[in-house]
């Protein structure tokens, strides 16, 4: 029905929109025609054009009148004389009639009539473009009459062979809806029959109409459910996002919540199945692998086409349009594993980087998530940075994200970028800069003194309204333990002297009144100022007076019983009838009266209770009831048409609906993957056929009814093929086509999925398994070392002088204090373990490998700790350490990329720290980082630097230079950073293998200590002692890993196989020989200890 | 979904409609109009409006507002993607559509038309990227990161199946496609496969994440500060190349938006030109290239608004440079093969390295 669908071919009505601002000659504007001198004759000289018999004249006359449409303006009166062109020969006049129609039908119907009879006739023309595009015409006319006839085009048009026929028939089914509801129930059929339907062309302009006749009939998706998830990737974009939302809805509704069950939950039962579609063989090596070691435990069990669903959309994370990667992200939001959701962050943060417009949707979106699932976006913090050059409301949505990804251990860094938000010129900016400062005093209890300390220092802001937006969240934050703050609330005392801002006056005047017995003396005589100015004031104020007069008396009314009884008398007569009715109803509770009305006794009870702190949350929170991705989310407000998120069922719903009686479809696929490896984008186009014909051939109907019926009959063939031949790819892949089978087939995976589970343990708790939440808590634990030392002492040297101006103590942390901030000229420290750990995440979402390869071929710092690179002693204070990265050097790749890690003990500044003139033997080179320009006590830093071994493992001898020392040290590679992973299948490794045999080949015999007998053990310490990459392997306990020396790039090939019993033969084929042996000695020596 | 669409350009003017279902009268636009008024800058037009009856979602491009109109639900981003698509399908040329309109033709396969030919069958890409940075006060690198794109330019007869791969595609990091790739093939093989569309199109955009180093050209020496009580202030910048690869730095041009109270700007450059705009309050220097014997620097006094208060904040400095032949982040196309045609294309390959948004805080 809508433009997105019929975007392909921009036939027709298409057409008339794009030819408008290219040619604006068109349209006369009536007072532009400075020949026509009225509507009316300009009309007529139209008119004449359209009698003609020359084609050209008529032409031009209809694009005048088409571009007359486009901009707006009326040309209704010219329909009789266009009407009768319908039936004109030339094709090019013929689409802007169709245009013409389309538009004006609907207020001139009986004219209307008359050329329906035309489209009739189209609807039956051998060339299925003009079949399709009468289709369109006629349900684009919103003419009542017509209903029938459109009803009998469009089931016509469903069974058409072509499946662009089809496509349109799909696309007029929403039309025809919402010109007559009442044909629901046969349209309803329509959609079934059409879902049914085999080719992508179909499938997302089907969905769409589903969507928009009856979302509510679920069940119609049963059937199609596993064909529109293998579909998916070929189908074009704007249908990809529709289906993908669609089966959202539809998996809530039928799989069971992956999160019930969590704490039991591992993710490796799932990946097994990643492996398998990529490589047969490899597949059945790891799941034989993991049959060796049985499980006991059964956790929750994730069905087959839950996971079906969460496979098949992955990969259109790398889709190049927004909507389908925000519409895959909303999937795995709402539908994927905890551990698995991580993989859509890094997606979603490269769409930062497109139009304005995009980045505001997605940062709503990613405000929503970021509050349920924190950790999945911190490793992005800095990409939420603000530039000066962003739009207020990306700023202020970017703010948002940051707000919600501050945590323990980032918050020095956050408060340090929000300290340079503070001062920019963007008033509306510094305002919500401020009140994030104040969410994040509140939900980190660490940082709330400096955060106040900072903000008590804005209050001396020349800006009106930062000091008001200060007042007023320092007033929500003093609330939580105001004992400690008398010396501020004399601070904001004084300011009622100059600050106007309302808001912020009745903000101090309510901290005063609540917190009086804190400044006994000074309250007082802020209600005598304020009663001076008591009808100047604004309501809000006049309020917060009335509240403080009321409060003083209760607590000292020696001293404010006539101030008081000034204010309320003043009150009693306010123009405000909201102020009076205050004034009578605080003077009856305070003021003992005759009667001594009951509720006076306790007037202190009342006015003086202890309130709670307020609580500041996100405007985000809880926003994900909506789907995401959704307008509903955004508006945070349900839209017409909203379908609702189902909560997940408690128990799930019979699975065996999804079976397909016929399974010819899926056998036809695999067969095609299998067959055309390198096609498997044009898969159903091919069989299908139907959109190959090109617009001229069209009496081709028998040959596209033969070539369907030959690519049916080839799949049936098939089918028994794969069922002999291919028996794990069947079980893998196509997943339950036959209903007998797939029970049977269901229990197998389940047993596999529970024999799996111990590996999946062993994998969560060594350091680069690809959970979220997990890595995020190892990285906390991880830097909070080196950042407690920086805050801790300053928090807690605070506390002992309370509510003293400790900005001296601040400068250790120097968030916030404004006056003087120094950056610390350093990166801020991003110890390595978080990249690793979350590039291992990342590129887990990318490579759909083998559960068992993932760990290994990223092979991340964790295996080459930290080393020392010069002593504090001998450093004078300087320590510095260094580790390999094992990451790609960008300047060089040839370049081992080496993280060298800054700490200053000393007391003074370091400064100028940079690499001092190398002294290198032959051939090796040093990409050195940039220099840091100081180092300040106690802080620490780090740098990346590139060294050229040229494969050998000599050492680089450099000085460290700091402004008056050197410092000469030496980095030595272990051999098994001298390389890097390469990826390679199983042929390619024996192939290069069979190439670098005799000299090249180097083995040595060892014997597995009992320790080290598992998959993952063997994995991890090969991995760890060099950096290569693991290469899938058909035989059981034969692991294979390969990689390429930096500078020469040699071929680094290394086989373990691990006999029973423990016998094992190490072989590394290289033609670096030297690489050989040492690498042979190295890994023996990892294995063996 | 979309029911209409309606053109608008800076002067308020509908230019344009164009409605998909029953006709929606113009004045819905009212509420836009509204909102922009509402709204500082066009940048900051809210792309979502809800009205009583519709909802209305804009872009803004090339001082065009694209605004369509909603009834019912739908992924905002999905309209905002088309609208998009439109846009750059009424800037054919310049962007990374093909060089033709679709002619209505079908071919099974949906980006390529049929029976394409050409005389001379040429295949170029060009590596293009750039490096988003903000670069603290005191020099250090606070976000770094690179955005690159291989755009191509493929003018073969046929149907031509390629294939690209790289010396390093392990850099990569964090890659979108053309739908035109083959995912598989990229991800088991890391090569680019695809039979492309004809004439421009973008290939890949992918991302270097901030988690590698990322080498930063160019370093700014800047002393900007004014006075208090004085109605002037000190403006110095001077511009020097840093891990540039041994490439020369062009096109450098450097933007500031000077604080409202600036009234004018004295300065002197060393080389090059620059601007000052008293309305917009903009400084924009075109600088060219560096020369390491002698640094380009700008110098001279910033006129303030006498008796207004002193800027709080230094301005950022935004910078543009170019550096050709070179992917900063060292990455390379090793080859390009083609099958399914006979003939013997020309290729090419072009690397440049850009600033993206690159800020210099001060």
């Amino acid at each position: 029905p809508t433009a997105p669908m019929s975007a392909a071919p921009a036939y027709g009505e298409d057409k008339g929109g794009s030819a408008g601002p290219g040619e604006p000659e068109y349209g006369h504007d009536p007072a532009s025609g400075g020949i026509f001198s009225s509507d009316y004759k300009r009309h007529d000289d139209l008119k004449e054009m359209l009698d003609t018999n020359k084609d050209s004249l008529k032409l031009e006359a209809m694009k005048r009148i088409v571009a007359m449409i486009a901009r707006g303006k009326n040309a209704s009166d010219l329909f009789p004389a266009v009407v009768k062109n319908v039936a004109c020969k030339n094709i090019e006049v013929k689409k802007l009639v169709y245009v013409y129609l389309v538009r004006y039908a609907e207020e001139q119907q009986d004219l209307a009539l008359l050329s329906i009879s035309t489209f009739q006739r189209g609807l039956k023309d051998p060339n299925q473009l003009i079949r399709a595009s009468a289709l369109r015409v006629l349900s684009s006319i919103r003419v009542p009459i017509i209903v029938p006839i459109m009803m009998l085009a469009i089931k016509e048009a469903a069974s058409d062979m072509s499946p662009y026929v089809r496509k349109t028939a799909a696309h007029a089914i929403p039309k025809l809806y919402s010109l007559d509801s009442d044909q629901k129930d046969q349209l309803i059929e329509v959609i079934e029959k059409l879902l049914a339907d085999k080719t992508t062309l179909v499938a997302g302009s089907v969905v769409m109409a589903f969507e928009e006749v009856c979302p509510e009939r679920i069940d119609l998706i049963h059937k199609n459910y596993r064909k529109l998830c293998n579909l998916l990737i070929d189908v074009e974009e704007w249908g990809q996002v529709v289906i993908i939302s669609m089966l959202t809805r539809y998996a809530r509704t039928q799989f069971l919540s992956p999160t019930q069950n969590e704490s039991l939950l591992e993710e490796n039962p799932e990946k097994a199945f990643y492996g398998s579609e990529e490589d047969e063989a490899k597949g059945a090596g790891s799941e034989e692998a993991a049959a060796s070691t049985l499980p006991a435990r059964k956790p929750y069990v994730m069905d087959p086409d839950h996971r079906l669903l969460l496979r098949n959309t992955k990969p259109l994370l790398q889709s190049r349009s927004a909507a389908v990667v925000m519409a895959v992200a909303q999937l795995y939001f709402h539908l994927a594993p905890k551990a698995e959701v991580g993989v859509i962050a890094k997606a979603l943060v490269r769409l930062l980087r497109s139009h304005s417009e995009v980045q505001y949707v997605v940062l709503q979106n990613v405000a929503t998530m970021s509050i349920k699932r924190r950790g999945m976006f911190e490793p992005y913090l800095k990409s939420f940075y603000i530039r000066s050059t962003d739009p207020t409301q990306i700023k202020i949505l970017k703010l948002e994200v940051l707000t919600n990804l501050a945590n323990e251990t980032n918050i020095p860094t956050v408060l340090r970028e929000f300290q340079t938000y503070i001062r920019s010129m963007d008033k509306d900016f510094v305002a919500a800069t401020i009140q994030a400062i104040g969410r994040c005093a509140t939900n980190i209890g660490r940082v709330r003194d400096t955060c106040l300390n900072g903000l008590v220092q804005l209050l001396s802001n020349r800006d009106e309204l930062v000091v008001a937006e200060s007042v007023v969240v320092i007033k929500k934050l003093l609330q939580m333990q105001p004992a400690q703050h008398g010396e501020i609330i004399k601070h904001l005392a004084k300011l009622t002297d100059n600050i106007q801002v309302p808001m912020a006056r009745a903000s101090i005047l309510w901290l005063i009144g609540e917190y009086c017995e804190h400044v006994p003396r000074i309250a007082p005589d802020v209600l005598r100022k304020m009663a001076k100015s008591f009808t100047a004031e604004e309501d809000i104020v006049k309020l917060q007076i009335i509240n403080l007069a009321a409060k003083l008396y209760l607590t000292n009314s020696k001293q404010t019983k006539l101030l008081t009884q000034y204010v309320l008398s003043l009150a009693k007569y306010d123009q405000n009838y909201d102020i009076r009715d205050r004034a009578r109803f605080t003077r009856q509770l305070i003021v003992p009266s005759e009667q001594g009305g009951a509720l006076s006794r306790h007037a202190k009870k009342l006015f003086l209770a202890p309130k709670p702190a307020p609580v500041l949350e996100s405007s985000f929170k809880d926003r994900d009831h909506f789907q995401l991705g959704s307008l509903s989310h955004l508006l945070n407000a349900k839209a017409t048409g909203y379908q609702e998120l189902p909560d997940w069922p408690e128990e799930a719903p019979d699975p065996s609906v999804r079976n397909v009686e016929v399974p010819e479809w899926t056998k036809c696929s695999n067969r095609e993957k299998r067959k055309e490896k390198e096609k498997p984008f044009y898969s159903d186009s091919e069989g299908e056929s139907g959109p190959t014909e090109s617009a001229d051939s069209d009496p081709e109907s028998e040959s596209e009814s033969g070539s369907k019926s030959s690519s049916d009959s080839g799949s049936e063939e098939s089918s028994s093929e794969s069922d002999n031949e291919d028996e794990d790819e069947d079980e893998e892949k196509g997943r339950g086509s036959e209903s007998e089978q797939s029970e049977e087939e269901g229990e197998k995976r389940k047993t596999k999925k529970r024999k799996k589970v111990p590996e999946g343990q062993g994998e969560g708790s060594s350091s680069d398994e690809g959970s979220d939440s997990s890595s995020g808590s190892s990285e906390s634990e991880v830097t909070s070392e080196s950042e407690e030392e920086q805050v801790e002492p300053a928090a807690r040297r605070r506390k002992t002088p309370p509510s003293s101006k400790s900005a001296p103590a601040a400068k250790e942390i120097s968030l916030l204090d404004l006056e003087d901030f120094t950056a610390p000229s350093v990166q801020p420290v991003s110890p390595p373990t978080v990249v690793s750990s979350s590039l291992a995440a990342d590129l887990e979402g990318l490579t759909l490998t083998d559960s068992a390869l993932v760990p290994s071929l990223l092979s991340p710092v964790s295996s080459v700790g930290r080393q020392e690179l010069l002593h504090r002693v001998a450093g004078e204070g300087l320590a510095v350490d260094y580790a390999f990265s094992r990451q790609p050097f960008s300047g060089d790749p040839h370049m081992v990329s080496v993280h060298i890690y800054f700490s200053n003990n000393s007391d003074n500044p370091i400064k100028g720290l940079r690499v001092g003139t190398p002294k290198l033997p032959a051939g090796i080179s040093i990409q050195e980082f940039p220099e840091i320009e100081s180092l300040a006590p106690g802080e620490s830093a780090t740098a990346v630097m590139g060294i050229n071994f040229c494969d050998s493992t000599q050492a680089a001898n450099f000085q460290l230079c700091t402004q008056n020392r050197q410092f000469y040290v030496s980095i030595q590679p272990p051999v098994g950073e001298l390389m890097a992973p390469v990826f390679m299948s199983e042929n390619e490794f024996k192939k290069e293998q069979g190439k670098l045999m005799g000299m090249n080949e180097i083995t040595e015999k060892l014997t597995l200590p009992d320790s080290c007998r598992s998959d993952h053990v063997v994995v991890q310490k090969v991995t760890a002692t060099a950096n290569l990459g693991r290469v899938p392997c058909g035989t059981a306990n034969e692991y294979r890993f390969a990689g390429r020396t930096l500078t020469s790039g040699s071929l680094v090939l290394l086989t373990l196989d691990a006999r029973p019993a423990g016998a094992a033969q190490l072989t590394v084929n290289s033609e670096k020989m030297v690489i050989g042996t040492m690498l042979v000695k190295d890994v023996t020596q990892a294995l063996t200890q | 979904m979309i029911h209409s669409l309606f053109l608008i350009n800076c002067s308020g003017d509908i230019f344009l409609e164009k409605h998909w279902k029953s006709v929606v009268s113009q004045s819905v636009c009212d509420y836009f109009f509204e909102a922009q008024e509402k709204a500082a800058d066009v940048e900051n037009v809210p792309p979502v409006i809800s009205t009583p009856h519709h909802y209305l979602i804009s872009i803004y491009r090339d001082k065009l507002f694209f605004v369509s109109v909603i009834q019912t639900e739908v992924p905002p981003l999905f309209v905002i993607e088309f609208l998009h698509r439109v846009a750059d399908t009424f800037q054919v040329g310049s962007s990374n559509v093909g060089d033709t309109l679709p002619t209505g033709q079908l071919s099974n396969i949906p980006w390529r038309r049929a029976g394409v030919k050409y005389t001379n069958n040429e295949a170029y890409f060009d590596v293009v990227e750039e490096i988003d940075a903000i670069i603290d006060k005191s020099g250090s690198t606070v976000f770094a990161e690179i955005q690159g794109v291989i755009d191509a330019c493929i003018k073969l007869s046929g149907m031509p199946d390629l294939s690209l791969s790289f010396m390093n595609p392990r850099l990569l990091d964090d890659v979108s496609f053309h739908p035109c790739i083959r995912f598989k093939r990229w991800e088991s093989e890391r090569v680019l496969s695809f039979i492309p569309p004809d004439g421009n199109f973008r290939l890949i955009s992918y991302r270097v994440s901030s988690q590698n180093l990322v080498a930063i050209p160019v370093y700014v020496k800047h002393n900007i500060s004014f006075k208090e009580n004085s109605s002037c202030g000190r403006f110095d910048i001077t511009i020097g190349p840093k891990q540039n690869m041994g490439k020369t730095i062009e096109g450098i041009t450097v933007t500031v938006h000077m604080p409202k109270v600036v009234l004018n700007m004295n300065l002197t450059p060393t080389q090059g030109s620059y601007t000052f705009d008293p309305v917009t309050k903009v400084l924009t220097w075109d600088v060219g290239k560096i020369t390491p014997q002698k640094l380009p620097s700008l110098k001279g006094l910033v006129n303030l608004q006498s008796g207004a208060p002193k800027p709080e904040e230094n301005p950022s400095l935004n910078i543009q440079f170019k550096i050709q032949q070179l992917a900063i982040s060292g990455l390379k196309v090793n080859r390009l093969d083609m099958y399914g045609e006979k003939y013997k294309p020309f290729k090419g390959v072009k690397y440049v390295t850009k600033a993206g948004k690159f800020q210099v805080r001060t």
